[in-house]
């Protein structure tokens, strides 16, 4: 069984301009210890699938469908049940450290009460635990540097703080929600070594979501692209990138700048990031797509499977995306 | 932080020396003086009471003669229109009775109004929220010069439960009234801030790594965001509280308290000069003092302010 199955997950809010879709029938699995990389450029819903999940989407969202964490679905938990399942089975990291930690209390604290509340721990123990975990995400001089507070971090380390808090239940499941985005491009690449070494010595699954396809290629088992809420194209992460199945990750593809190439202009996927309040009945890349048909936009297509455990939803034929 | 409270309290010798400036020249630029009444007494008598209280003096020798008694001698001068008594001997019996129901209709407030603001924000837009909003509106718009004779009329006249004004010394039945009209404001005013406030803390991203955390809503609201929502609480709470200490007069005239409010606004219709002078000089002083207070709390709530 998956830890993760994720099946025809919708995630809409009500706002004063409509019904807006965020996520539309969303499906995906995750074993355990298994890296999902979950890509797509800003308001393709990844962030909100993920709040979804752990049951924080804003008061005027609702998801429904089912999201299944080891058979348990994870939707229908009262609160109660769900904030058992939070920290201990699943937790999450989010885009921005910097605004992610209490500014008004001390690190010590904000980690401490993690332990106290869901293993009964003192609150004596659970400073020494959470020190601990300080040092396992390489925070130098962790027994002196958790009781400060977190302005007193640079953003890396409160990045590192963030994980150390998440891992202190030793969750199976561990959702980064663009961990390194707001960090400078040095300090990411310590932060997903970082994310490497716990995924091998806690055995943690990872949902990564990021649009930076460059994390993705060197840490993600898998990868799973998405676009106005919606499944583009999925596989293991080597045979998405070797081989696109979508006009959308094409795009994703060449958008990005290479070392290797001499590029005197940047490559864009044309047009604006769909409007979620007015997709259309088709596919919603299709008013971008440069290879689109006269059906794209009326009518979505349904999900194919192919090669080596791969799917995709696209009405353009494989061999012709592909060529 | 020793420096920093020396440097503020420094800083505020001239800042009462401006507000004693200012307050003289709008004294005497207002027509009239303490024994010019309908029926002025004969030219002669005028003459002599003005020479004993120094009003023949020109402007400036006042002003500086005041401002010498007051650093040499702590003397605020005598009241021109209590005989025999100075302007110390009228706040000094005015003052505890306005800080007493002051500090208590501050107490009310606070509570109160947080109380309500908090519940507004966590149950935003259900019927508690409406409640809560709807009560701080009508509390609001609801002058104490109009709740003053409500309560008086419900509670004295119609239910007889509560004695119709006067203090006694401070008995508790005598302050319920005086406690309500003082803070209804107040705490409608603190209530909307902290609704407001409380509303923006629990949309932040702490908030939601909170709730990731599995906390409970309640460890959620009252250690992660009560004290970030009541910033904006207290840099109102310093000019409230002196408001509140300081008095009122609608209290003062309708509950008969007998505090400093009903004083300070008899002074100024009499041009009793000393007396308007210092009860200004008070409310200066603990303007200037809880502002401080006011600060030196922010650094306690705010590890980010070191001073």
């Amino acid at each position: 069984m998956a830890l993760l199955d994720v099946q025809d997950l919708n995630v809409v809010f009500q706002t004063a301009d409509g019904p807006v879709h965020a996520v539309n029938g969303l499906s995906f699995q995750i074993d355990k210890g298994e890296t999902l990389a979950i890509v797509g450029e800003s308001g393709s819903g990844k962030s909100q699938t993920a709040f979804a999940a752990m049951g924080l989407l804003a008061q005027n969202g609702a998801a429904n469908g089912k999201v299944a964490f080891d058979g348990t679905d994870l939707l229908s938990l009262s609160p109660r049940q769900m904030n058992k399942m939070r920290a201990e089975k699943v937790a999450m990291i989010f885009q921005d450290p910097m605004t992610s930690l209490n500014p008004y209390m001390r690190i010590s604290d904000q980690m401490a009460e993690v332990l106290t509340q869901h293993k009964g721990m003192s609150k004596r123990a659970a400073i020494a635990e959470a020190t601990k975990m300080l040092d396992a995400v390489r925070i130098p001089d962790a027994a002196a540097r958790i009781t400060m507070y977190p302005h007193e971090f640079s953003g890396g380390m409160r990045q590192r703080i963030m994980i150390a808090m998440a891992l202190l239940c030793q969750p199976q499941l561990l959702i980064a929600d663009e961990p390194t985005t707001a960090l400078d491009v040095t300090v990411q690449a310590q932060i997903m070594d970082l994310l490497g070494d716990i995924r091998r010595d806690f055995g943690t699954a990872i949902v990564l979501i990021t649009h930076d396809l460059g994390i993705v290629a060197d840490f993600c088992d898998r990868t799973l692209v998405m676009y106005g809420g919606q499944v583009m194209e999925e596989g293991a992460t080597t045979d998405v990138f070797a081989e696109p199945a979508h006009p959308y990750t094409k795009g994703l593809l060449r958008a990005v700048p290479r070392i290797d190439r001499d590029d005197d202009v940047l490559q864009t996927i044309s047009g604006e990031p769909p409007d979620m309040s007015r997709l259309p009945a088709g596919c919603p890349f299709s008013p971008r797509c440069d290879v689109a048909l006269d059906h794209c936009a009326v009518q979505r297509p349904a999900k194919e499977h192919f090669g080596a455990d791969r799917r995709r939803a696209c009405h353009k034929p494989l061999a012709e995306v592909t060529s | 932080m020793l420096s920093f409270i020396l440097r503020r309290l420094a800083v505020a010798v001239p800042t009462l020396l401006v507000l004693v400036i200012i307050s003289f020249a709008l004294m005497f630029a207002a027509p009239g003086g303490p024994f010019s009444g309908e029926r002025p007494p004969p030219q002669a008598v005028l003459d002599n009471i003005n020479a004993r209280y120094g009003l023949d003096q020109p402007y400036w020798k006042q002003m500086v003669d005041y401002i010498w008694n007051i650093v040499r001698y702590f003397d605020f001068g005598p009241s021109f229109q209590y005989r025999d008594r100075s302007v110390t001997d009228v706040i000094m019996q005015g003052f505890p009775v306005t800080l007493t129901y002051g500090f208590w209709s501050f107490v009310v407030a606070i509570v109160v109004g947080v109380s309500l603001g908090v519940m507004a924000a966590v149950k935003q837009n259900t019927w508690l929220d409406y409640l809560a909003v709807g009560i701080t509106i009508g509390a609001q718009v609801l002058p104490n010069f109009v709740l003053g004779p409500i309560l008086l009329l419900t509670f004295t006249l119609w239910l007889g439960w509560l004695p119709g004004g006067g203090w006694n010394g401070g008995q508790w039945q005598y302050m319920v009234m005086p406690i309500i009209a003082l803070s209804t404001s107040y705490m409608a005013s603190i209530a909307r801030i902290t609704r407001s406030s409380m509303l923006e803390v629990l949309n932040a991203g702490f908030i939601r790594t909170a709730k990731a955390k599995g906390l409970p809503m309640r460890r959620i609201i009252f250690r992660h965001a009560l004290k970030p929502a009541l910033l904006p609480v207290l840099s109102y709470m310093g000019p409230a509280f002196v408001g509140m200490i300081t008095g009122s007069v609608v209290v003062d005239v309708f509950f008969s308290t007998g505090g400093i409010g009903q004083f300070f606004v008899n002074s100024a219709f009499n041009r009793d000069y000393s007396v308007i002078m210092g009860i200004t000089i008070l409310v200066g002083a603990l303007t200037i003092l809880f502002s401080l207070l006011v600060d030196l709390l922010y650094a306690w709530i705010d590890p980010k302010i070191r001073y």
